[in-house]
This record gives structure tokens, C-alpha cells and sequence, in this order.
């Protein structure tokens, strides 16, 4: 499958999360707080604690531990509180 | 799909004990409704590998599995409950909904590690011990390189032979806990759990073979890095789990994984209203609970494990099905002692490793305590001690904590104890909303129509489930 993380094109194989992926990429954190601008990644890695929400397809507040990858997803950071687009 | 008119057993959870109440249920002659998060059934101890098909684990003919399936609401209806679920891909907004009523409903919600706050616990870099598990075994993926595993409890031991398995180094295994003394106190316990003897024997020899160190009575205290863990503190603790003055050190590492024992998915059995005993659903000898029609097995009812949880689910699921049918069932002998056996084991477990208050020094005043609200351990104790709040409602309210996605999840038991609220487990376990749902979501829900799930044998014509558009 391919898949694009901030704009740039990534292979998937079948069965991976979002979290998964990222963090096969090497990158631990991919959203910041709406407060303090902090940088957050996969804490509890079980759906519990909403902390590793990313936007897919332009839907923000998916949980990256939960969801798994599907051939065409567009994946990007999510910068605090966002709207869908 | 159940048989028309038929109204199931609804199993919530596809762990040890959920699976075990489907399979239970149906050999019963019940026919059966497993709903579980996952996309592959075996719930987070069984964890399968997602890129290899996840197939590992069947159901009998009669149990139909609604896998990625979220429970967000649960409601009393006259005869039984009502279940709110979405199915789909995680927090999309295109996830199908449907109700389910059912008379004899089986919660196997499991439990979530509990995390305790420190300085840096936010860092990215800072996993729980179930999140390194899941990564892992799920995924194939190691959260770092070089890892230190702090907590308590005997948990940490797999999951550092699963950090291993995908090549990360782990730099030590930090136990808070004293449990030498614990076990030694609590003998029958032991002989209780004798068969996990080989197990740990298991992971006392990798302990050794790769010399990780493993330490008593410390922990990692604090984390240091720029925008991920480079580096963490760790310390060594007293009786009562206060820092030792002059024992930190600072040990290189890029992941810090942590576990406090763990904390039971409570909000579909308070929503039930099913009553509680100290922070866990209470649960009789077929594992009712105080509400007519609505079981608990597993974590839910105590933290025990999977065999523990398997056999609580056997007893559930059979008595529910019992109910449903009308029928009286042979008394499942070998389950009854398993869970005897099994919470006998679980008891000594908690005397072993219990969570000891001195953590509350840990936090400073700007170590943040509820990760999404942001609010720091100052703004907590101001709020309490300034705006007077008792009771979680007011804490919530003054200070912020609790109030964001994870719904208290995370924090919710340290803020309790930090502020001081009565029954600190459970403060924060009611959640009409069991699990967030879009506002779009929510405004396609179908407005409620009256329907009776009977107990009984005799069965109603109509459809009890309902698929939306």
C-alpha cells in the first residue's frame, strides 16, 4: 500500500497502524497540545488515552494506535484543536 | 447476524474473559453477539500480530463477532439494556451505527496500565508498559532503542522479553515495589500461583542471560531531553516510595516504559449501575453483578490475569446464556475452581505490589498531571485549596483535570489522591459517554423506540437490533 505522512510518499504493508508506521519511520511524536504547543506520540497504545491523534484524510483526532492504514491514506501531524477539512 | 427474534448474549470485550463467555454462551444453546474495539479477537493480553492476519483465535458457529466495534453508550431499557455501537475504521466518522437490547449482557471491558505522574512523563519517548507490549507484539515495533522499564507488578518482566524479541536493549527493569517481602507474606499465594513458577523461571534466566539489571525499591523519576527522552533520572525509594536524597542518577535512554499495576475499564458497568467494591465491579459466585441481567468477568472484576479471566468469563457467559434460555445449566465445577484458585493468586498479587502514596512527592509544581487538559500538579493543588472543591464534579470543574478526550482515563486516579476525593479508583469512572463520538455521529442516532428484551424462553417476533443507514 501507499500512503503519504506529511506529504511524502510511504510504503505499508497490510495490518499496520498509523502508530505502528510512524513510529517504524522513526518519529515518536506527531501532534502538539492545544495549550503549550507540547509534542505528543503514542503513550498508552491501547485506545485509552487520546494521546497519539493525527489527521487522516483531512479528519482530525484519530487515535494512531487504533487505526489501522489503508492503501491511499493521506496521514499528517495534527496541530492542536483542528477542524475537519 | 443473529436468527431473527432471537435475543443474544451480548459479550462487550474480545479478550480471555469475553471470548471464553461467547464460547460458553453458545455451547449453552445462546445465541451470541461478541462486540470488541479490536480488529482480531484476543484483546490486549492475547495481542496478535496485525500484519500477519490476526486469525489466531475462532469463535463457534452462533457467536457472531462485531470486531472494530465501539460501545459509546449503554442504557437501561425496561427488560434489559440498550447498547450503542459504531463500527468501523477507529474514529472515523463513517462508521456504521447500530443498537443492540439484549436481557443478559456480559461485560469483559479488561483494564488499562496505570500511569503515575512525574517530571517529564509527558516527553515523547514516555510509553506505558502496555503500549511497548502492544507495539511490540501488535506491530513488530520497538518503542526505543534502549529502554528502561519502571513500575510495579510482575508485568514488567513480559514485556521486557517482548522489547527484547524486537531488538531493543533494555537498560534495566526498576520494580518500586518490594516484593520479596510481599510474597513472603503471603504464602498461600504462592502455592496459588505455582504454576506461573516456570513462566518467571523463564524470565529470570533472560534477565540473566542478557545481565539486565533488575532493581528493587526505584524508578525512574524524571525524564530529560529536547521534544523526545534522551536521558532519565532514576532514584532509589523508601518504604513508602518517597525519593531517596542523594541515590539519583542519570542513565542514557530513548524510551521510558511505565506501569503501576493497572486500572479496570469501568464505564459501561457504571453505567449499568452495577455496584462497585473497592474500585472494581463486585460480582457474586456466577459472576452477576448487583444488576439483574448484566455479568462482569476479567479485569473488570480484579486484576488476576488471563487464565483467571478465561474462567470468570466461562462462569459468565454460561449463567447468562442460563438466564436467557430459562434453563438451568450444570454447575461449570472445573471454571468455579479456577476462579477460586485464581483470585487466590490475584489477592496475594496485590499484597505483593501495592501502589504506596510517597509517589504523590514526585510530581513538582509544574509537572503537568492530566495530559489533555494540560493542568500541572500546581494548578491542581491550587484549585483545590483556594476554590474549596470536594467531590470530583467541583475538582473537575475549578481545575480542568479530567475533563478532556481520555475522560480521565489517564489521570484520573492521581488526581483523586492528589485531591484528596473519597474512593479515589472509581471518582472518575462515570462516563455517560462511554467512548467519544463525533457530533455527526451523535446527530444520526435514531430517536428511541420502545422494545422489551425478554428474559425468559418465549421469545418476541420482532427484531431487537437495528442497522442505520
Amino acid at each position: 500500500m501507499r500512503v503519504r505522512i506529511d506529504g511524502v510518499a510511504v510504503l505499508a504493508e497490510p495490518g499496520r497502524t498509523v502508530a505502528g508506521l510512524l513510529l517504524a519511520q522513526g518519529r515518536n511524536a506527531w501532534r502538539t497540545t492545544r495549550e503549550g504547543g507540547r509534542p505528543r506520540g503514542v503513550f498508552c497504545g491501547i485506545g485509552v488515552c487520546y494521546d497519539c491523534l493525527v489527521v487522516v484524510n483531512g479528519v482530525p483526532d484519530v487515535r494512531a494506535c487504533q487505526r489501522l492504514v489503508c492503501d491511499g491514506d493521506d496521514i499528517r501531524t495534527q496541530h492542536g484543536a483542528e477542524l475537519p477539512s | 447476524m443473529s436468527p431473527a427474534g432471537a435475543h443474544p448474549v451480548v459479550v462487550v470485550g474480545g479478550g480471555p474473559a469475553g471470548m471464553a463467555a461467547a464460547r460458553a454462551a453458545a455451547a449453552a444453546g445462546a445465541a451470541v453477539l461478541l462486540v470488541d474495539s479490536g480488529a482480531a479477537l484476543g484483546g490486549q493480553y492475547h495481542r496478535q500480530n496485525s500484519l500477519h492476519g490476526g486469525r489466531e483465535f475462532t469463535l463457534p458457529a452462533g457467536v457472531e463477532h462485531l470486531a472494530e466495534s465501539q460501545v459509546w453508550a449503554l442504557e437501561p431499557v425496561p427488560g434489559g439494556h440498550r447498547l450503542h455501537i459504531r463500527t468501523g475504521p477507529a474514529d472515523s466518522p463513517e462508521r456504521a451505527g447500530r443498537t443492540v437490547d439484549t436481557a443478559a449482557l456480559v461485560l469483559a471491558t479488561g483494564a488499562y496500565d496505570r500511569a503515575l505522574p512525574f517530571p517529564g512523563w509527558d516527553l515523547p519517548g514516555v510509553f506505558t508498559a502496555g503500549a511497548a507490549q502492544a507495539l511490540a507484539k501488535g506491530q513488530g515495533v520497538a518503542v526505543g532503542e534502549r529502554v528502561v522499564l519502571a513500575g510495579t507488578g510482575p508485568f514488567l518482566l513480559p514485556v521486557a522479553e517482548s522489547l527484547i524479541a524486537v531488538g531493543s536493549r533494555v537498560a534495566a527493569i526498576l520494580e518500586a515495589g518490594d516484593p520479596v517481602t510481599g510474597w513472603l507474606a503471603a504464602p498461600g499465594g504462592v502455592v496459588a500461583g505455582r504454576r506461573r513458577l516456570a513462566e518467571l523461571a523463564r524470565y529470570t534466566a533472560l534477565l540473566a542471560r542478557r545481565r539486565i539489571p533488575y532493581h528493587h525499591r526505584s524508578t525512574v523519576i524524571e525524564t530529560h531531553g529536547t521534544g523526545r527522552v534522551e536521558a532519565v533520572t532514576v532514584a532509589r525509594l523508601d518504604a513508602r516510595w518517597r525519593v531517596l536524597p542523594g541515590s539519583e542518577r542519570r542513565v542514557a535512554a530513548d524510551a521510558v516504559c511505565v506501569g503501576f499495576g493497572f486500572t479496570p475499564q469501568l464505564e459501561l458497568a457504571v453505567a449499568a449501575r452495577c455496584a462497585l467494591a473497592g474500585g472494581f465491579v463486585a460480582v457474586d459466585i456466577a459472576q452477576a453483578t448487583s444488576v439483574p441481567g448484566v455479568y462482569a468477568a476479567g479485569e473488570l472484576t480484579g486484576i488476576g490475569g488471563a487464565e483467571l479471566a478465561a474462567a470468570e468469563g466461562e462462569l459468565a457467559g454460561a449463567a447468562a446464556a442460563a438466564r436467557l434460555l430459562g434453563a438451568r445449566l450444570p454447575a461449570p465445577v472445573r471454571a468455579l475452581r479456577r476462579v477460586r484458585e485464581g483470585r487466590r493468586f490475584a489477592a496475594a498479587l496485590e499484597r505483593a505490589y501495592p501502589v504506596r502514596d510517597g509517589w504523590r512527592t514526585w510530581p513538582r509544581d509544574d509537572t503537568v498531571v492530566c495530559r489533555c487538559e494540560e493542568v500541572t500538579c500546581g494548578e491542581l493543588r491550587r484549585a483545590v485549596a483556594e476554590r474549596d472543591a470536594v467531590g470530583v464534579r467541583s475538582v473537575k470543574l475549578v481545575s480542568r483535570a479530567g475533563l478532556g478526550l481520555c475522560q480521565g482515563r489517564v489521570c484520573g486516579r492521581a488526581v483523586a489522591e492528589l485531591a484528596g476525593l473519597d474512593d479515589p479508583g472509581a471518582a472518575f469512572a462515570r462516563r455517560p459517554i462511554a467512548a467519544p463520538v463525533r457530533l455527526g455521529e451523535l446527530a444520526e442516532a435514531p430517536p428511541d423506540e420502545p422494545a422489551e428484551p425478554s428474559p425468559g424462553p418465549q421469545q418476541h417476533p420482532t427484531r431487537l437490533e437495528r442497522e442505520q443507514p
